[in-house]
């Protein structure tokens, strides 16, 4: 072994860096805690958890500079020194057997964690009484559609992500046959009718509900509880020219927008990001109830009917405080209500490691329990000859 | 002699938990305690009237008893009637704290003792306008960016507000015969309804009648909204046992029914007796109307008597009182007589974590849940957990430092819980997100016990370095013991505090699909197991020694802390459900004392007496 990789090796099985990396960890959990304030709980794991260092401008430039260790750094250096050291210094022996246990637990702990950093997936499904919906919405992403409704059994929808908007990039695909030009675009906007503020300036429209809208730009919110709802101000130009300009709005009062071209009837939104699920549910009923005398909620529960196209499942399912729907590795749960308890909103998710948490769980606990009680059992054998002795 | 002191303290202990335990005697000739144990539905739950009475002077003064200016004390239930039923009287009885100097300058404007920080609902009657208005500008304002008089004066309002409901529980406040109106209201009820009906289709009818009946019915209309204290049940007790109405929508509801419901008769009863101080009546009605309803509700009247009887008993006062006692004894045992003060400090600490766990005991069965359901319960659990380890290191070691650490975190966990229950009746119900029994008994305890376990590590090490410091008793042994006993309870609170932060994210994804989602509670409970991870690897890697394991176990204080309080402070997240505000100082002044405490551990051995004796 050369010198360079033994010093490698030592760095990495030393419990110097074990005790620096868990003092950072705590650092950037209580940062990241303090940070969720301003930038709510999405917009912190992104930043501090989810990344390889924390990233922040250079005072008056656009130029990221990274001034601490990321979960992602942090958390890799810890999996790293944790095999390296589990295999170089610890005996495999009964008298180590429950550290070994734990640390593979832990092992399990950080890879579980680091897959649903990657795949878990969260969108929510509001549902009216009655209604029936086949898709899931992001909460944060949002998409402009251009849907050809022509036919009216069969809608062709082309969604561009709102990315492109924001960065005003000219679309053009071939469903399609006009351009899509994004004049302005704001991350969060109010829409209202040009009757109730007069005095506002006109939205940039020249086509649809534009014209008689008016468009009040919001700050951008971080709020778990509160979504943006970006508008933006779109161009069509086909191979004659300008068709004119549409204000489209992720605002659901938002009205539906529909215009002809060239014998087909097409119809243009700024929505959020739909997820489509291979079954469809309809909301029965939502209840909500409260302690007498009290607006403390007792709990919630919607009543769903699950359709499967194909099979002929078809089936009522209530989901309930702590009790949710668990179907196709997706988990919905209740997550609010609105609209005087008719609309219900159940939050939908994909984590497709839920089950490592479970299992290095037992393993932590079984470890550390046969641990301690070594030490326990070795600090009684001890003491009693000292104190037989005294 | 000094072998019967440990005697001594058994007897005391005995007569403290016996004294408690002994049922309360009426003062005066009335039957206040009957009348206390009186079953009503308030806050989603069936509680006595005594509760209701003790929650609100809690919230409004800040304590139980009420003082009036010429010396008289009343008990909650006297000072309870006389707002029911003789308002004249209360609006006078000064219970109001109010501590800003802006509102007391707006309220004292005239007043006679302008000093005092105590005032009566009749000091505000010209301001009540003026106060609203205030409170009405700072309520869109986020609770944390108020300012002291927003956030004083949307309390004060709160409160008046809070009063006033109170007196409007049984009668209209200004009524001089509610028992004689609900009377002759039993006996107009039929032609009364007949009289209505016919007005109402327009045929001939006694309009005299009719416009009386009306009357009555907008009064109870009146009465029904002004008021949130159900104080009659009313519906199937088997079928419907939460089924209870406020006097108002019980009063409406005689229209249907023909007839005034015997509760309601039997509340106007009590008042007509406590009105004319008629002790007689009063104590004849009580009995009465007690019997009536344990024909249906006989449970709840079981658990009212009890919760009567726990509210009197005060066992985490009585606790806190013997708590400060073993600490002191505890202390002397190490200058004098360490073996028989050591084990009278034992006793006294074995007797208030027993009234300690036959209060939260009391607490679980009224409530029908697991211990920690609030803050405050989990207050009371912290120290429980922490008293009860100290229990076996004392057994162990035999040395009083256990008794010395389960007097000062027994004291400070009780007088933290003290403090927690001024927001209003301690037993709250769950929000529908914590309704579970399973895991409020797992998640919730186990990492409650962590919580308790890493606060009792900082505890010991806190006697560690101020007796090292400070006296000379700190010899070699005793230095040892307290390591062993410090990175013993170290690996206790690491166990604990890692399954119930786990358990928690299992609860998570039960019930929310996610294992772990970043919540400011969830970090604070991860930043303590980080800490008691990282303290056992330092030590398992020698990087720190006796004292240096001392300075980490009191910074463990200070995560602890901010755990459990500092992220409620946020006021974001799943778990911000106790937001508490004037906490906040507190908290600071704690850190900063834990601060002081690692400098202190950090003067370097030369200065420390025990250790330059013996170098």
């Amino acid at each position: 072994m050369t010198a360079l990789l033994r010093q490698f090796r030592d760095l990495f099985v030393s419990l110097k860096l074990t005790v620096v990396l868990l003092g950072l960890s705590i650092i950037l959990v209580f940062w990241a805690t303090l940070a969720q304030t301003d930038l709510g709980v999405y917009g912190v794991q992104q930043k501090f958890f989810h990344s390889l260092f924390i990233m922040e401008k250079i005072p008056r430039t656009d130029f990221p500079f990274p001034i601490f260790p990321g979960g992602y750094f942090i958390g890799a250096l810890l999996f790293l020194n944790l095999i390296i050291a589990q295999v170089s210094r610890l005996r495999l022996s009964w008298k180590k057997f429950g550290i070994w246990i734990t640390h593979l637990g832990l092992i399990l702990l950080l890879i579980g964690e680091l897959l649903s950093g990657l795949l878990q997936q969260d969108n929510d499904m509001v549902l009216d009484n009655g209604q029936t919906k086949n898709y899931a919405e992001s909460q944060r992403q949002n998409e402009l559609v251009i849907t050809d409704v022509t036919d009216p059994k069969q809608d062709d929808v082309t969604a561009i992500p709102v990315a492109l908007v924001a960065d005003l990039t000219t679309v053009q695909v071939p469903q399609i046959p006009f351009q899509i030009v994004p004049k302005l675009f704001y991350p969060n906007a109010q829409i209202a009718s040009r009757a109730q503020a007069p005095n506002a300036p006109a939205a940039p429209a020249t086509q649809g509900v534009g014209t008689q809208a008016v468009l009040m730009p919001l700050a951008p919110t971080v709020k778990d509880n509160e979504r943006n709802e970006p508008a933006a101000s779109i161009e069509l130009i086909g191979s004659e020219g300008s068709l004119g300009t549409w204000l489209v709005s992720a605002d659901p009062a938002m009205p539906v927008q529909k215009f002809d071209y060239k014998g087909k009837t097409w119809k243009i939104a700024m929505r959020a990001t739909r997820r489509y699920l291979p079954f469809s549910l309809t909301l029965v009923k939502f209840s909500h109830d409260v302690y007498a005398g009290t607006d403390i909620p007792k709990n919630f529960s919607s009543l769903v009917r699950l359709h499967e196209g194909t099979s002929q499942t078809n089936r009522e399912v209530l989901i309930y405080m702590n009790n949710p729907l668990r179907t196709h590795g997706l988990t919905f749960y209740q997550s609010g209500f609105a609209n005087q308890d008719r609309t219900a909103i159940l939050q939908v998710v994909r984590n497709p490691s839920w089950q490592l948490p479970y299992v290095a769980c037992l393993l932590m606990t079984l470890g550390l329990i046969f641990q301690f009680s070594l030490h326990l059992v070795g600090f009684f054998n001890r003491r009693k000859p000292a104190t037989a002795h005294a | 002699m000094k072998k019967f002191i440990p005697f001594l303290a058994l007897v005391i202990a005995i007569l403290v938990i016996a004294v408690a335990l002994t049922p309360v005697k009426n003062k005066t000739a009335f039957d206040l305690v009957g009348f206390g144990e009186l079953p009503v539905l308030s806050n989603g739950r069936i509680k006595p009237l005594d509760t209701v009475a003790r929650s609100s002077l809690l919230q409004l003064q800040g304590k139980q008893a009420v003082k009036l200016a010429d010396g008289i004390r009343l008990t909650p239930e006297a000072w309870l009637l006389d707002v029911f039923f003789r308002p004249d009287k209360a609006d006078t009885y000064p219970i109001f704290a109010v501590h800003n100097p802006e509102l007391l300058s707006l309220v004292h404007k005239g007043s006679e003792n302008e000093s005092s920080q105590y005032l009566a609902f009749k000091d505000f009657i010209p301001y009540l306008q003026s106060i609203e208005d205030q409170a009405k500008l700072a309520s869109p304002i986020e609770e944390k960016s108020r300012t002291a008089f927003q956030r004083s004066v949307t309390q004060v309002a709160e409160n008046l507000m809070l009063y006033e409901r109170l007196e409007h529980t049984i009668e209209t406040p200004g009524t001089t015969d509610f028992l004689g109106e609900l009377l002759q209201f039993q006996k107009d009820i039929p032609a009364g309804v007949q009289a209505v009906r016919l007005k109402q289709e327009g045929k001939p009818h006694d309009e005299v009648l009719a416009q009386k009946v009306i009357q009555e019915g907008k009064s109870f209309m009146d009465l029904s909204q002004a008021t949130s204290i159900m104080v009659i049940p009313s519906g199937d007790p088997v079928a419907h046992p939460s089924a209870w109405s406020t006097m108002g929508q019980s009063l409406l509801q005689s229209f249907e029914q023909g007839g005034v419901d015997s509760s309601a008769l039997a509340y106007a009863g009590l008042g007509y007796a406590w009105q004319k101080q008629s002790a007689d009546q009063f104590n004849q009605l009580i009995p009465l109307y007690r019997d009536e309803l344990n024909a249906g509700y006989s449970q709840a009247v079981k658990k009212t008597k009890v919760e009567t009887r726990f509210n009197a008993a005060e066992p985490f006062y009585i606790s806190m009182c013997l708590y400060v006692a073993a600490f002191i004894i505890a202390v002397i045992s190490w200058l004098k007589w360490p073996e028989s003060l050591g084990r009278t400090a034992f006793i006294f600490v074995l007797a208030a974590w027993l009234l300690s766990t036959a209060g939260i005991c009391t607490r679980m069965w009224l409530e029908g849940r697991p211990p920690v359901t609030n803050l405050y319960s989990s207050a009371l659990f912290v120290g429980w957990g922490a008293v009860g380890l100290c229990l076996i290191l004392e057994a162990v070691f035999k040395n009083a430092i256990g008794s010395v650490a389960a007097g000062l975190v027994g004291f400070s966990t009780l007088l933290i819980a003290h403090h927690l229950a001024l927001t209003g009746d301690t037993l709250e119900m769950m929000r529908a997100v914590l309704d579970s029994n399973f895991w409020l008994a797992t998640h919730v305890v186990i990492v409650t016990t962590g919580y308790a376990s890493t606060f009792l590590a900082g505890f010991l090490a806190i006697i560690y370095i101020v007796r090292g410091l400070f006296t000379q008793s700190l010899d070699k042994v005793t230095a040892e013991s307290l390591t062993r006993m410090v990175y013993g309870i170290v690996c206790f609170a690491t166990l604990f505090s890692l399954v119930g932060t786990i358990l928690g994210g299992v609860w998570a994804d039960q019930s929310w699909g996610r294992f772990w989602g970043w919540d400011p509670k969830e970090n604070g409970a991860l930043i303590i197991v980080l800490w008691n991870a990282l303290i056992l690897h330092a030590r398992w890697g020698g990087l720190v020694k006796q004292r240096g394991i001392m300075c980490f176990a009191i910074f463990g204080n200070i995560v602890t802390a901010w755990s459990w309080f500092g992220t409620n402070m946020l006021g974001i997240g799943l778990h911000s459900y106790g937001f508490t505000e004037a906490a906040f100082w507190s908290l600071a002044l704690f850190v900063i004392s834990q601060l002081v405490l690692i400098g202190l551990g950090n003067i370097p051995l030369k200065y420390w007496r025990s250790f330059k004796a013996s170098a």
